[in-house]
């Protein structure tokens, strides 16, 4: 069965995050002051040619344990189509 | 003493480390390819600095599956000495042989340039050359080295001496201001919990030759050397039982 995964990998809570921080900054000087915080993530689509659903989001969650997040700092989530 | 210095495809200092092992300690070296297994014969693996991968997805985070690394995970376990520098301390974290990760830097920069570093703990195998409390003179290159692991993560490392080098003024203050990267408690260098694994952002092995400035990072070789010879004169130098890998 072919799927498409998107995975989206955010930062934890209570984690500093410079790189938003920088964002949030120039959204500011760009007279957005309504803007509060802003956190940068990543998001990543994966094409898969898997079996079921069930054991797709299985194994993409391994791959977000081992791989595609740092779960010390970062959290996840799955979404598959 | 035999020193293996894992090359990945991205490494940059790799030369560096075999430089200074072998020309100015007069050591065994030898360059190991990541995708090599079996590995036989070595006292001290060292995880040079670099860009591995191109610091893809997250620094140190494609390297730590190389091949290479099972080897370097089970030369640990065994009680090895592994020293991971920059990028080599990435990995190392990615990897689970350190706790904690290293973030972007506070202020989002590339930083290249001399810093001094207290020697929190010489009671280590990499450190032993070293006063306690010492400030050393050690650069750092990096973009990624702010040091972050949960509080209760931290205070298990503070508690058990496990951090080794803390950033500081060159009179050996930690203070904030002397903190190049936003490093949580300055930490610039920690070790495992048996003590034979040290990573640290700052270039040892850019400050032992006085032409280049500082000779205060051959303490960390002197240390391993000594560390060594102590433990393995008179045995047939395979000490660390890297002889049953494979």
């Amino acid at each position: 069965m072919e799927m498409k995964a998107k995975v989206y990998v955010t930062l934890k809570k209570g984690v500093l995050d410079p790189q938003g921080k920088a964002v949030m900054g120039a959204l500011k000087s760009m007279d957005f002051g309504e803007v509060s915080d802003v956190r940068v993530g990543k998001f990543m689509e994966l094409e898969l040619e898997g079996g079921s659903k069930d054991e797709e989001e299985k194994r993409l969650k391994e791959m977000c344990e081992r791989l595609l997040a740092n779960t010390v700092i970062e959290n996840y989530r799955i979404e598959i189509e | 003493m035999k020193f293996g210095i894992i090359v990945f495809p991205g490494s940059n200092c790799d030369h560096d480390c075999y430089h200074v092992v072998k020309h100015v300690f007069g050591q065994k070296a030898e360059y190991i390819w990541h995708k090599d297994t079996g590995l036989k014969g070595f006292d001290c693996l060292i995880l040079p600095g670099g860009f591995s991968y191109g610091d893809y997805l997250r620094t140190g985070a494609i390297a730590r599956f190389s091949p290479v690394m099972n080897e370097v995970v089970s030369f640990a376990d065994k009680g090895g000495l592994v020293l991971g520098i920059c990028n080599g301390f990435q990995v190392l974290t990615e990897a689970g042989l350190l706790p904690g990760v290293l973030m972007r830097n506070r202020d989002l920069k590339f930083i290249c340039k001399e810093t001094s570093v207290r020697v929190e703990n010489n009671r280590t195998a990499f450190t032993s050359s070293y006063r306690q409390g010492e400030p050393v003179r050690i650069p750092i290159a990096h973009a990624d080295g702010n040091y972050y692991a949960d509080p209760d993560t931290v205070k298990a490392l503070e508690d058990n001496g496990r951090v080794v080098f803390r950033y500081s003024t060159p009179s050996g203050e930690a203070t904030p201001e002397a903190n190049p990267n936003g490093s949580v408690n300055n930490i610039a260098g920690i070790t495992n919990s048996a003590g034979n694994v040290l990573g640290m952002m700052p270039h040892p092995e850019r400050a032992a030759e006085s032409e280049l400035g500082s000779t205060d990072g051959r303490g960390v070789f002197e240390s391993i050397i000594h560390a060594f010879s102590g433990c393995c004169e008179g045995h047939d130098h395979h000490g660390h039982g890297q002889k049953t890998h494979g």
